[in-house]
């Protein structure tokens, strides 16, 4: 029989659940204040609000809780002073400052409890959250509460830190404002320029305007000053670097039409000659600046660039010769140390186990929940999970040189994309340059030969009005506006030149475990002797006292049955769980806790169960495939070339052909290294690869792809460095991701051939020496304005288009 | 002295007081986070008492 089930799933029964965390309670007793709870977890932090008047955290949302973690000793390298300093912001004699991730935090509940801290501590001063890092600033006094005390508080009230190695490299983070500052002075400019303006657009003529005109005209300059020589530096610096690699971008255009218009406008009021440009130089940069900061959309509770530095604990408990417990830095770890692993914690470095069983979760390396056990003497790699006790172990290789993290030495990592690829703006400026340029020299020599003294005036006009604004908007607002509309359908970007090279890609590459198998589906599989009525309705009612994840999901794949009340349970950490129902014994758990001897090695993670001493059988659980992964494979495969790459054995190539399209290349066994060899190799063939992955084993392929796509089950919890996160729910929709990336590269092509009629129309005036500064002024802001309204307008329809799916 | 340079420099001055008071708030943070105080400012009588006196701290059981 097989079965498929979400493990996840939960009940909602009216009074059944959880009044702190929303889980289920039915198989719970414990009721506090008319109020039932699932576990003494729960109870406990309800106890310590009600206690302290914080009730109100259960009215802003329901059950916002989660469950705290024991968390005994977990920290104690907060004792070591060298770590605290280096995590706190601001440390003087009675105040600290430390600003703390949290990752439960989710709701309106949870901001008013952590900014309420210092109700439940009154060496709290202040603490404010920040909802969209996930983050918490709290100030503090030291002498009163520890560090350590303070991250205990919040773990005890289900709020646990997470502190990783990444918080100690990285030291004190300095926030990049420059662009907001650059966009309000040009806004500020271009606002006051304009009302300055206003006078001579309309020719009042007369005594007044030639009084006044030339203290108008020297203030609108000094209004542009700020806004030529600050808010369009970037402009400038991007150009020159642009020449001196001999690449016509974007910018030459724009800086060179931003100086001709400020060089023009000042000689025209020096010499009385006119009111120059300065309306149209400020409303270009303006629009300009604005483009930048509409196609910066950032994810904060999001992070693209993730090494395994963000995974890895700061400190780490050593045991000296001495056989004393001594806190130590992660990076201090040097070979032949002996070191203790508490339960939960990740192992750093490449290590033999000593003392004690090892249950290793490799979920963070391999994408792949599932329990490997370890014997003394058992090599274990860096990045594993200790899921049950404390182990001893000995350390063979430094954190930099273990296994997993020599991956990080690659080159790939060192490189930047975005610079490796012209994007579509520049590869149309090149020609647009050089057509301005011929169109100013031809139309200057015919002036020259017919009207000499109109010849400097054309020559600056054409190059004004062909600064090309509406072009380098394009760009920026359709994919500012495509990055939104995916983020909202939970595929997340990382910038906008993602949208361009997901466009141009023809072979995508898959990871299979975790990316095209799912982690929350589960499909579990019998063998062995039937199971009576009795056995199974026995079977049912032990595991629903277990709050395992493998119980669970068993439990809700096995048939309706009256619930029994059993005489006797109790549940073995790690090993399973044993019951008596009358004179039935059952035993529920690992092969030898049921007594199982002759149990074959097998790479599936198994649950036995015997009766009465007698063994029954086992049920083995399968990572089951996502839904609609057929279909999608059959529509990519029409104009892509499809990979499998898997690190796994090759135990499940026959499924893979039957399920996935013949064409498809599958490869098993591979590497971390192996994985971004391929890759490497395809695209010096001239492939342009987008990669599919989950773990940190695919990070090295997700950086040498083209485009690196994260598969999430969850997207507040980790994905390795990548240039998009995908939510896993949304998988199937990839294809359809894909071709909105393909429909956004032809809108912008639309919006250049628009902005090429604006380009016309103004030439025209410009070449025939007519270019008053009032048509400049109107012929900017209309083109830019046009073209923003045309991008938004049909990014938004497409967007449509994936509703409907 | 027409009336025209004084309104001028009042409208500059105004404009300018009112550019650096935009410049400090992006300096002091206030539009790097622009979810949290919208939901903060509900808050303000959510609590019933002040109980500054007592405590109970991390409390196991």
């Amino acid at each position: 029989m097989t079965f498929v089930s979400g493990i996840n799933e939960q009940i909602i029964m009216g009074n059944n659940t959880c009044f702190h965390c929303g889980l289920d309670a039915t198989s719970s007793t414990i009721i506090f204040d008319d109020k039932s709870f699932c576990c003494n977890g729960c109870k406990t932090v309800y106890e310590i609000f009600s206690a302290n008047d914080l009730t109100c955290y259960y009215d802003l949302q329901q059950a916002p809780g989660a469950t705290p973690k024991d968390i005994e000793g977990k920290y104690n390298f907060l004792d070591n002073t060298k770590i605290v300093e280096q995590l706190l912001e601001f440390n003087n004699d009675d105040t600290q400052i430390v600003t703390l991730y949290i990752p439960h935090i989710h709701c309106s509940s949870c901001i008013w409890i952590l900014e309420n801290l210092n109700k439940l501590n009154p060496s709290i001063s202040t603490s404010i959250v920040n909802f969209g890092k996930k983050n918490v600033r709290i100030t503090f006094n030291s002498e009163s509460l520890t560090l350590k005390n303070l991250v205990a508080l919040l773990s005890s009230i289900g709020y646990e830190p997470f502190i990783s190695l990444d918080d100690y490299s990285v030291g004190k983070k300095h926030v990049d404002r420059s662009l907001i500052y650059k966009l309000g002075i040009a806004g500020f400019a271009f606002g006051n320029v304009m009302f300055l303006s206003f006078p001579e657009y309309f020719q009042v003529d007369g005594f007044w305007i030639e009084k006044y005109k030339h203290l108008f005209r020297w203030l609108m300059f000094f209004f542009s000053l700020p806004v030529v020589f600050y808010s369009a530096q970037d402009y400038f610096v991007s150009a020159f670097k642009g020449l001196r690699s001999k690449i016509l971008n974007i910018d030459v255009p724009i800086a060179l039409g931003v100086l001709v218009l400020f060089v023009r406008s000042t000689t025209e009021i020096i010499f009385d000659a006119g009111s120059g440009f300065f309306d149209s130089l400020t409303g270009l940069i303006f629009f300009l600046l604005l483009g930048k900061f509409f196609q910066q959309k950032t994810y904060t509770f999001l992070s693209f660039e993730r090494d395994y530095k963000s995974y890895f604990p700061i400190g780490i408990t050593k045991i000296t010769a001495a056989g004393e417990e001594e806190s130590i830095q992660v990076y201090d770890i040097k070979k032949g140390d002996r070191l203790l692993i508490r339960n939960e914690e990740l192992i750093p470095v490449d290590c033999v186990l000593i003392k004690g069983t090892a249950h290793i979760d490799y979920s963070f390396v391999t994408g792949e929940s599932k329990m490997v056990s370890k014997q003394s003497g058992d090599k274990l790699f860096a990045g594993g999970k200790q899921l049950d006790g404390s182990i001893e172990v000995d350390v063979l290789k430094s954190v930099e040189q273990s296994y997993l993290t020599q991956l990080w030495s690659n080159d790939v990592f060192k490189k930047d994309k975005a610079q490796s690829f012209t994007n579509i703006t520049n590869s149309i400026s090149k020609r647009f340059t050089i057509a301005i340029l011929s169109i100013a020299l031809i139309a200057t020599s015919f002036w020259l030969l017919t009207d000499s003294s109109k010849a400097l005036n054309v020559f600056t006009s054409v190059l004004i009005i062909a600064c090309p604004c509406a072009i380098a908007l394009s760009a920026p607002f359709t994919f500012g506006n495509i990055l939104r509309i995916l983020g909202k359908k939970k595929f997340y970007l990382k910038n906008a030149s993602v949208i361009e090279q997901l466009a141009k890609i023809n072979t995508i590459i898959f990871d299979k475990t975790g990316t095209i198998t799912a982690n929350k589906e589960t499909s579990i599989n019998y063998e062995g002797t039937q199971l009576s009525l009795d056995e199974e309705n026995l079977l049912k009612s032990t595991l629903r006292g277990s709050n395992h994840p493998l119980s669970r999901s068993l439990y809700s794949i096995l048939n309706k049955h009256d619930i029994l009340t059993l005489d006797t349970y109790e549940e073995f950490l790690g090993k399973g769980i044993e019951a008596k129902y009358k004179d039935h014994n059952i035993k529920i758990g690992s092969a030898p806790f049921v007594g199982h001897t002759s149990d074959t090695a097998t790479l599936n993670t198994t649950v036995h169960v015997s009766t009465n001493n007698q063994y029954k059988g086992k049920f083995t659980f399968y990572n089951a495939y996502r839904k609609g992964i057929s279909q999608l494979f059959n529509i990519l495969k029409k104009e892509y070339d499809l990979v499998i790459l898997s690190g796994d054995n090759a135990g499940e190539r026959d499924n893979l052909t039957k399920l996935l399209p013949t064409k498809t290349k599958l490869l098993f066994n591979q590497k971390p290294e192996d994985k971004l060899e391929y890759i490497k190799y395809h695209q010096n063939e001239g492939a342009r690869v987008l990669m599919v992955g989950d773990g940190l084993n695919d990070a090295g392929a997700l950086a040498q792809s083209d485009v690196g796509i994260a598969i999430s089950e969850n997207v507040n919890i980790f994905s390795p460095a990548c240039d998009a996160i995908l939510d896993a729910s949304k998988f199937k929709q990839l294809f359809n991701y894909i071709k909105i990336s393909k429909s956004a590269i032809k809108i912008i092509k639309w919006s250049f051939v628009l902005s090429f009629i604006y380009n016309i129309i103004g030439l025209y005036f410009a070449v025939t020496g007519q270019l008053a500064p009032v048509v400049a002024a109107i012929l900017m802001p209309l083109s830019s304005i046009s073209i923003v309204a045309f991008t938004t307008i049909a990014t938004n329809i497409i967007g449509k288009g994936l509703d409907t799916d | 002295m027409s009336v025209i340079y004084v309104l001028l420099a009042i409208s500059i001055i105004v404009a300018v007081g009112f550019f650096i008071a935009f410049i400090m708030a992006v300096k002091k943070g206030q539009y790097d986070d622009s979810y949290t105080p919208s939901v903060r400012m509900l808050f303000e009588d959510e609590l019933v008492k002040d109980n500054s006196n007592k405590t109970i701290l991390t409390k196991k059981d």
